[in-house]
């Protein structure tokens, strides 16, 4: 790849890096990264990833902004409220760096579209809200050997790990959603702000880590911070021969839309 | 005895405790919320009354945690 004179000085900070050079960066403008909705960790992981220069970023979320989301979804503004996620979204990328190209996709991901639409990406950002998705882009990866960053916020903690092929995926860790009752609604539990961002950036981190090859990705371990303390842990595991998606005798064998409502408004 | 739990040292009063008696120590109410390991081997929910924790034990709880949308017009 040719880069032109704006493209040096625009990545410059990343090709003086010994372990990014003009090689990492062509790795990262040939990269195609997919953000499974644009909110509280999608805003912050689509900003940077635009601001690298990431090829092709997919943004999916069938979501139109409200007031409440402006507390932390920050790649919306207040004259976007009522205005559609992924257009939102898509305006600030092409703002912040003309060089990539975003692809939008507004509805919700389901078992009938999620493989159709992961399939031409390199890695998935999930930064949904509910856990039926984030079991469904799961089992959605692991069907298709597709790497992906898992990213969970509650309160002032957060959680997050990364699957790629023949390493744990989320199932090994957690069988299935919880019971619909044990889930705090989101407006009953809160979230403060900027945990949204600790959480968003360390996920696409990972993806630039995974894209230009290097260093050690959150595979095989759950990287758990606690804001309120500021203690970050890590729980390390292996891959989980009674996980029912990838282990010896997998009893999920197509894809389904498990039920729960994410996050009741009430 | 000292086990570890979430990479922190604990002391429990007994020999040894089931993994469902270290989660109530601990004050974790809902047990369908979290996965346990113990020394780095997921415990299958049924088996948290029968498994034992003993010393110099590894403890790890997980919780499940939501996400980042959170948004209030999903259906
Ligand atoms: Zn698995």
């Amino acid at each position: 790849m040719d880069f032109s004179e704006e493209q040096i000085e625009r990545y410059s900070r990343h090709i003086i890096l010994a372990d990014v050079g003009p090689e990492g960066q062509e790795a990262i403008m040939n990269g195609k990264v997919l953000i499974i909705g644009v909110g509280g960790l999608g805003s912050p992981a689509a900003f940077y990833l635009a601001a690298a220069g990431v090829g092709t970023i997919g943004l999916i979320d069938g979501d139109i902004v409200d007031l409440t989301n402006l507390q932390r979804q920050i790649i919306h503004t207040t004259p976007d409220l009522n205005k559609a996620k992924v257009i939102s979204a898509k305006e600030k990328i092409e703002k912040l760096n003309p060089d990539v190209n975003t692809i939008v996709y507004q509805k919700l991901i389901t078992s009938e579209n999620i493989i159709e639409i992961i399939k031409d990406y390199d890695f998935v950002i999930d930064g949904t809200d509910n856990f039926p998705t984030k079991f469904l882009i799961n089992d959605a990866c692991v069907f298709i050997q597709k790497p992906f960053s898992h990213g969970g916020i509650l309160r002032f903690d957060g959680q997050t790990m990364t699957y790629t092929p023949g390493n744990a995926c989320y199932r090994c860790v957690f069988n299935g959603p919880p019971p619909k009752d044990a889930v705090p609604s989101c407006s009953q539990a809160g979230i403060l702000g900027s945990i949204a961002g600790i959480l968003g950036t360390i996920q696409a981190t990972e993806a630039l880590k995974y894209l230009i090859g290097i260093g050690d990705l959150l595979t095989n371990r759950m990287l758990i911070f606690d804001a309120l303390n500021m203690n970050f842990n890590t729980v390390k595991f292996k891959r989980n021969m009674d996980c029912p998606v990838c282990g010896d005798k997998p009893t999920i064998k197509e894809l389904i839309d498990e039920e729960q409502a994410a996050c009741d408004l009430n | 005895m000292k086990i570890k739990v979430n990479g922190k040292d604990q002391e429990v009063k007994k020999t040894s405790i089931s993994v469902y008696e270290l989660l109530s120590e601990n004050k974790v109410q809902r047990i369908d919320m979290v996965s346990v390991q113990l020394n780095e081997k997921f415990i299958r929910k049924e088996d948290f009354q029968t498994v034992l924790v003993k010393e110099n034990d590894e403890v790890d709880f997980l919780f499940f945690m939501g996400g980042g949308k959170y948004s209030n017009s999903d259906e």
